[in-house]
């Protein structure tokens, strides 16, 4: 302060050119910075509008003119997804809902619930037991692949819906983050006012605690569900049946075999395209929930 | 009193969900595994009899350690995990503390186009750019050759740099979107008061935002490091396409190729095992080293 207080004192129309000076530097900055994102947004955009205009080709058009529309083969090849393999495309669509919907919300139910205990109870060895679930987040899920299809393998349930469903529940880093949104979230004056009205732990957990969490809750949930969504070595080394298949599976098991039969090329890539939407609908849509979430749990 | 054996009860209760799956799903696999990797299986006869199984001890250990194979995977990790991390945690703390600037514009749409790729299953994200490394096919590959660069992504040279592209791709902007939500968490009051004492953008980026976001920094690298030791699907994908990347070529396919190609699922659980292992001491002095920074 006294630094700046000095300097216009030696010389009285000093402040005048040095803000003069900054403000021709601030232009070449600004576009330099809007340049490098719009460069890095061009990186990660156009992988993608490549997809959705390959989807719009036959097999002989896809090779040479990609970015060209000569013609609009986009219709023929749903229909073409919809009855190849017998239709087996929209079956491997309903399990991949049914394991990421249904995966996300209990397993992320489940990190709520025992995060919001870590968080507002206490009990001997607490500290003790977070850090047995920290150390959960440090082993690998696809180190965990292997040693789960031999346990299943043993018990004998290789090859079912569970053997894939059930894994996918647990999540210890949403514990972790459940732990810190339920510290900047609930405050201990509401729970302190609900047990002083006499109203037991899980009901203010239930009608309380819960609601203020919701946010917590949607980017646990996104975070899981898209997890889940893009699993591949899981239902790869649990599942024979095609009829278990989720997307991921069920798509690579089709572009193994692109190169003795490119007729799956347009297969491959529409049947991608179809798999992307919907992950990218749940983000756009629950974006300002889970930005808000994100935000409020950082500044805590 | 009964205030705080209630408390007890619902916090057993609000626990046991999770705390039975990760018992389920992660302590018993592990076990059972450690177990397995104890056992062979060997042809009794001539081999009517079926197998026999047998305790080995270490000997699985030691035979995936005294495979090259094994080896050459962890090496192939080394080498991705020396290119990926600076590219990847530079790129994406570079582009967080632009978005971060006064300077940008449009901040929610770049965030959302950067973040986009994640939202893409990671086995969708390596058949594209398969596709879009595959001459004839792609578009990049025919614009590279008109401008006269001849750079062939499935070439057994660059085998590493290709996987490391698409892990990129899939990766930075989700980075992103972390080293953001740190950067806004960083008092307003303190950035302002350093533009205040004359600090430009560029200054006050890195003497300021910079270290009060090294937690998050450490934590990413951290995340990485693990996720580079699982590196499967993408391989997966060049795998047939490129002649470098064969069916062992980073730990985690060793392991899968031992388990369904080969059956042996002694030597599958110890190289699962050694993996874990691996990862969890990596992270482990990985923390360590962030820790002492911090307090240095």
């Amino acid at each position: 302060m006294t630094t700046t207080m000095t300097k216009p004192s030696v010389s009285t129309p000093a402040p005048v050119p040095s803000r003069a000076r900054r403000r021709k530097p601030l232009w070449a900055s600004k576009i330099a910075v809007n340049t490098a994102l719009v460069l890095a947004t061009a990186y990660t955009v156009l992988p993608l509008t490549w997809l959705l205009v390959a989807s719009t080709k036959s097999l002989g058009d896809l090779s040479g003119n990609a970015f060209t529309l000569t013609e609009f083969h986009f219709f023929e090849n749903l229909g073409e997804l919809a009855s190849a393999d017998g239709g087996v495309y929209l079956r491997w669509y309903v399990n991949s809902i049914l394991y990421a919907v249904g995966g996300a919300g209990l397993g992320a139910f489940c990190s709520v619930a025992c995060g919001y205990a870590f968080d507002k109870f206490s009990f001997r060895g607490k500290e003790k037991l977070f850090g047995v679930v920290l150390l959960g987040v440090l082993v690998p899920t696809t180190a965990l692949a292997l040693p789960l299809y031999l346990l299943a393998s043993e018990l004998g349930v290789v090859n079912t819906f569970w053997a894939v469903f059930v894994p996918v529940l647990v999540n210890p880093f949403g514990v972790y983050l459940a732990r810190i949104f339920s510290a900047g979230y609930v405050p201990g004056e509401v729970l302190e006012a609900a047990r002083v009205d006499g109203a037991g732990e899980l009901t203010t957990f239930w009608s309380i605690s819960l609601k203020t969490l919701m946010p917590g809750f949607v980017t646990i949930f996104l975070f899981q569900f898209t997890g889940i969504w893009n699993n591949f070595f899981l239902p790869l080394v649990m599942l024979s049946d095609r009829e278990l298949y989720p997307l991921s599976l069920g798509l690579y098991s089709w572009h193994t075999v692109v190169t003795a039969e490119p007729e799956y090329y347009p297969l491959t890539i529409t049947g991608a395209l179809l798999a992307v939407v919907p992950v990218v609908i749940a983000f756009l849509s629950l974006q300002r929930h889970w930005k808000a979430g994100m935000t409020s749990g950082a500044v805590k | 009193m009964s205030a705080k054996k209630s408390q007890r009860g619902a916090a057993t209760l609000l626990m046991a969900p999770f705390f039975a799956l990760f018992l389920g799903t992660l302590v018993v696999p592990i076990g059972y595994a450690a177990y397995l990797s104890l056992f062979t299986e060997r042809s009794s006869g001539l081999g009517f009899g079926g197998t026999e199984t047998l305790f080995t001890g270490l000997g699985n250990y030691l035979h995936a350690l005294a495979d090259p194979a094994f080896r050459d995977g962890f090496g192939v990790i080394a080498g991705y995990v020396l290119g990926y991390i600076p590219v990847m945690v530079g790129g994406a703390l570079l582009l967080a503390l632009l978005l971060d600037s006064t300077l940008a514009r449009a901040k929610r749409f770049f965030q959302l186009t950067l973040y986009l790729p994640h939202a893409v299953p990671g086995i969708i994200a390596a058949i594209i750019w398969l596709y879009l490394y595959t001459p004839g096919l792609s578009p990049v590959v025919a614009a590279m050759r008109e401008g006269g660069l001849t750079w062939n992504f499935l070439s057994s040279d660059h085998a590493l740099s290709s996987v490391i592209n698409i892990s990129l791709w899939e990766w930075v902007g989700y980075n992103v979107v972390i080293f953001y939500a740190a950067l806004q968490a960083v008092p307003r009051e303190v950035v302002e008061a350093a533009s205040v004492d004359g600090a430009g953008e560029l200054r006050t980026a890195l003497s300021i935002k910079l270290p009060m976001i090294r937690a998050a920094v450490v934590m990413t690298v951290l995340f990485t490091v693990i996720g580079a030791l699982q590196l499967f699907t993408e391989p997966m994908i060049l795998n047939g396409a490129n002649p470098a990347v064969n069916t062992t070529w980073t730990p985690n396919m060793y392991a899968y190729d031992a388990a369904f190609r080969r059956g042996d699922y002694g030597v599958a659980a110890a190289a699962s095992i050694l993996l874990a292992f691996v990862a969890a001491l990596l992270s482990f002095v990985v923390t360590r080293i962030g820790n002492r920074k911090g307090a240095a």
